[in-house]
């Protein structure tokens, strides 16, 4: 049984519709990669799945449960967590505040405080200082450690190189690896294609709301994904 | 293929019929029902000229001002003043206490546009309480016991009860009609259009040329000053006022703003709705004291819970009705 | 000299009773973005209960506070998970008119149910004792409130920056959506923020009773102080809050030495000349 598994998602943002019919399946301990032009539907499904956008309850379906359309903060105590596009730390907290409230659902595990701060030393240098005065790169690692602290058992990362230089994409792409390694599952959402098929084992690429194309990335031809990106 | 853009539709024609109908009726009214019904009639009308007007102010300009009550209480005290002080005709007293309600309004929204939102609505209402206090430190105006309009101003309306009761009556009357005919023409205009769009997204609408500032500044200004000549005539018709009755937060801002939003708010027909549903309960439930209010309490919260656009709004929903053609479209 | 000096303390004590009526609005502002128009018949209501115990029971009037503090809750938490939350995403008009209509309801429930007479609570021998200092006098129960006040801020401070919860709040004032996707959930949450700020509207109702007379149209002067504190001291300052209570007391207290109309009038004038000249108010903090 797949740990996460979608059947037939429809997302809408009003009357517009974002998702078509989605199909997509993540198992235990793997590295998946959605990519995507802009607007293709990458963060509506991480939203839709995280919670934060309503969807039928059958729809979604997490460890053999349905979990479509349940409020974020129920999701989060089921074992998934985001870290959404932008970082979305909270500037009114300091480093080690935004780390605290990513556990705050209780969810024990591995990931505490200090097992967070010996994956991201820099974070733990910051540790009293504003969240909002961290570089670009700080501050993503610090929405991945804020996202940690809830032991979830699936990861949504959402577009994290985003306005990041290239080697701080690599050096938080390591860390991704460190954190997969520990046994979590990760869904992977980028715009920057070769980083996400580099870290996964397998990739979905979306078009305008469906599936245009999903295979192993081992292997496989980058032309094959560039039609299937743009739609050719 | 012509397209031609219209604004009146098949209904809001057979409306104006209706309407031009209804005042005539009205307006003869005093000739079939007494000085009861002319009396209610009257103050029905000047209700729904001040509801009109926050109507325009907070549903049109977003204004949500909940200190409207000043300008009542300055109209009526201008009017006061000018005909016991200066011996003005209390007519044209009337007609003065709106331009005074308007001067007055300008250093006002100086220092309450600085506030945005609720806290904006609650800073005019703090003014209306500057005023009120004011005004009761003043013993020329009767300090906090108020003043009472002589005999001898009151005649010059008319030598007679029975012609005072018309002359008053017809007044209501040409209030109500001038502050709806007011209020459509401007919302026809370039400006309503610019209201409009400042009330759906005022940054879209700043950024497509809009001068925001200016134009809730103008809205501001104006209701302020149509309100103090409601106000004026209000006291006029009263008789008396004082600093409690001119600035009562009660009277003049929360029945107000229950027949808006009750009626629908953003629309020029929600009003009539609204002021006929107040009137309706007050006068079916008042001998059970304050029970009205309490309902009427309670049907605000519903409707903003449930139909924010109020019963009028149900009705354009259900129905695409629109009475007062200010909105365009392509002919049918 | 000495009579100046006895009315400053006078109105900066005083300021404690208004930071009290503002701390409820101000905690349901900087969570919620909530102006509750409410609020002051909330205080006012909490006077009401206060004086249905003490008929019931003959407690003291300070004392029924472990009865209204307790009511005063719950009905906060429920009033905002059932009716207030759902004004929240509609934009300006639903929260100011839906609060403006509870305003209005328990404003003439409380006519109907208790008459439009005054009453007064009574406290004994705290209301008339008063410590000397030299030719100072400073009355024990205006210190009592001011203390009182001092404290509630104090454990809103620590209840902000040294828990969890206040982590959580304020965490959902920064931004409710990223909030949920931590676990927290914001419906309970704000019923939660609603209730503790209703501990000290109950604290501030039962107080004010004391000192001065209340009916039921008593409320919104006391929304107009609470608001006006709020406003001199700056948004997001619970402490500026405490402080702009102390400016309006102390304005009220000038003004009341000249006559009584003046007292409530010098207070509006002090708020309207801080928002003319620093309309952030005298010690901001919020970013809004």
């Amino acid at each position: 049984m797949s740990l996460l598994k979608t059947t037939g998602l429809c997302a809408f943002y009003g009357d517009f519709q974002a998702l078509f019919d989605l199909d997509i399946s993540v198992e235990t301990g793997e590295t998946i990669a959605v990519i995507g032009a802009n607007g293709a539907g990458k963060t509506t499904l991480l939203r839709s799945i995280a919670g934060a956008l309503h969807c039928g309850r059958a729809m979604v379906e997490f460890d053999g449960e349905a979990i479509g359309g349940l409020s974020a903060h129920e999701i989060v105590r089921r074992g998934i967590a985001m870290v959404p596009e932008g970082r979305k730390l909270f500037p009114s907290l300091t480093v080690e505040e935004n780390l605290l409230i990513g556990g705050y659902c209780g969810r024990g595990g591995a990931w505490t405080l200090a097992r967070v701060y010996e994956l991201f030393p820099m974070l733990a240098e910051r540790r009293a200082i504003p969240a909002h005065a961290l570089s670009g790169g700080q501050q993503q690692m610090a929405a991945i450690g804020r996202a940690l602290m809830s032991n979830p058992r699936l990861l949504l990362c959402d577009e994290l190189s985003l306005g990041l230089a290239p080697l701080v994409i690599r050096e938080i792409y390591a860390r991704l690896g460190t954190i997969a390694r520990e046994g979590t599952t990760l869904l992977i959402v980028e715009q920057d294609i070769n980083r996400a098929l580099d870290q996964s084992a397998r990739f979905y690429c979306l078009q305008e709301g469906r599936v245009a194309l999903q295979a192993a990335c081992r292997g496989f031809a980058r032309e094959t994904i560039t039609r299937a990106y743009f739609g050719i | 293929m012509a397209l031609k853009v219209e604004r009146s539709t098949p209904e809001s024609r057979g409306f104006a019929v209706f309407l031009v109908l209804a005042l005539a009726a009205l307006a003869a009214l005093p000739y079939y029902a007494g000085p009861g019904a002319m009396r209610l009639v009257a103050e029905m009308a000047y209700y729904l000229a001040l509801a009109q007007l926050w109507n325009l102010l907070a549903g049109y300009a977003g204004l949500v001002s909940v200190g409207q009550q000043a300008f009542v209480g300055l109209g009526g005290y201008s009017l006061y003043y000018l005909t016991s002080e200066f011996n003005v005709h209390p007519l044209v007293a009337l007609m003065l206490a709106g331009p005074i309600a308007a001067a007055i309004s300008l250093p006002m929204a100086f220092a309450v546009f600085r506030l945005r939102g609720a806290y904006f609505a609650v800073g005019t209402w703090v003014l209306a309480e500057i005023f009120a206090l004011a005004i009761s430190l003043v013993e020329r105006l009767g300090a906090g016991s108020g003043m009472s309009l002589t005999p001898a101003i009151v005649r010059q309306i008319a030598p007679d009860r029975a012609g005072r009761e018309l002359a008053v009556y017809w007044i209501a009357l040409a209030i109500v009609v001038i502050v709806f005919a007011a209020a459509y023409l401007l919302l026809r205009s370039r400006h309503g259009l610019a209201l409009t769009a400042i009330r759906d997204s005022e940054p879209a609408s700043e950024s497509l040329g809009v001068d925001t500032f200016r134009t809730k500044l103008m809205v501001y200004v104006v209701t302020a000053g149509c309100t103090g000549c409601v106000g004026a005539f209000i006291f006029l018709q009263k008789l008396r006022i004082s600093p409690e009755a001119g600035f009562s937060v009660n009277d003049w801002t929360v029945v107000v703003i229950f027949m808006v939003v009750i009626g629908g708010i953003g629309t020029l027909e929600g009003p009539i709705v609204g002021m006929l549903v107040y009137f309706g309960l007050r006068e079916t439930l008042a001998q059970y004291g304050t029970w009205y209010l309490i309902l009427l309490g309670m049907a605000a919260v519903a409707i903003m819970l449930l139909a924010q656009d109020g019963l009028w709004g149900l009705v354009v929903r259900r129905f695409n009705l629109h009475l007062f053609p200010v909105r365009r479209h392509l002919a049918r | 000299m000495t009579d100046w000096l006895n009315i400053l303390i006078q109105g900066a004590l005083l300021g404690g009773l208004y930071a009290l009526f503002a701390v409820g609005l101000s905690l349901s502002f900087g969570i919620m973005r909530l102006v509750n128009i409410a609020h002051g018949d909330l205080i006012v209501l909490a006077a009401y209960v206060a004086l249905v115990v003490i008929n019931a029971t003959g407690l003291y009037s300070i004392a029924t506070l472990l009865v209204v503090v307790p009511a005063m809750f719950a009905l906060g938490y429920a009033l905002q998970r059932w009716l207030l939350n759902y004004t929240l995403s509609g934009g300006l008009l639903p929260p100011l008119l839906v609060s403006f209509g509870i305003s209005v309801i328990i404003e003439n429930l409380l006519l109907q149910i208790f008459g439009a007479s005054t009453y007064r609570l009574q406290a004994g021998a705290i209301e008339t004792q008063s410590f000397a200092l030299g030719g100072i006098y400073i009355g024990a129960y205006p210190l009592l409130v001011f203390a009182t006040a001092f404290a509630a801020i104090a454990a809103l401070q620590v209840l902000f920056y040294r828990t969890g919860l206040g982590r959580a709040f304020r965490a959902t004032s920064d931004d409710a959506d990223t909030a949920e996707l931590m676990g927290i959930d914001n419906r309970h949450l704000y019923a939660v923020a609603m209730a503790i700020a209703m501990i000290f509207t109950a604290v501030a109702g039962v107080l004010m009773a004391i000192r001065e007379t209340f009916d039921p149209a008593a409320g919104p002067i006391r929304l107009i102080f609470a608001f006006e504190a709020v406003i001199i001291g700056g948004l997001g300052s619970l402490w500026g809050t405490l402080l702009g209570g102390m400016v309006l007391g102390v304005a009220q207290a000038v003004g009341g030495a000249l006559s009584p109309t003046w007292e409530i009038l010098a207070g509006h004038l002090a708020f309207l000349v801080v928002l003319l000249l620093r309309p952030s108010g005298l010690f901001p903090h919020t970013r809004d």
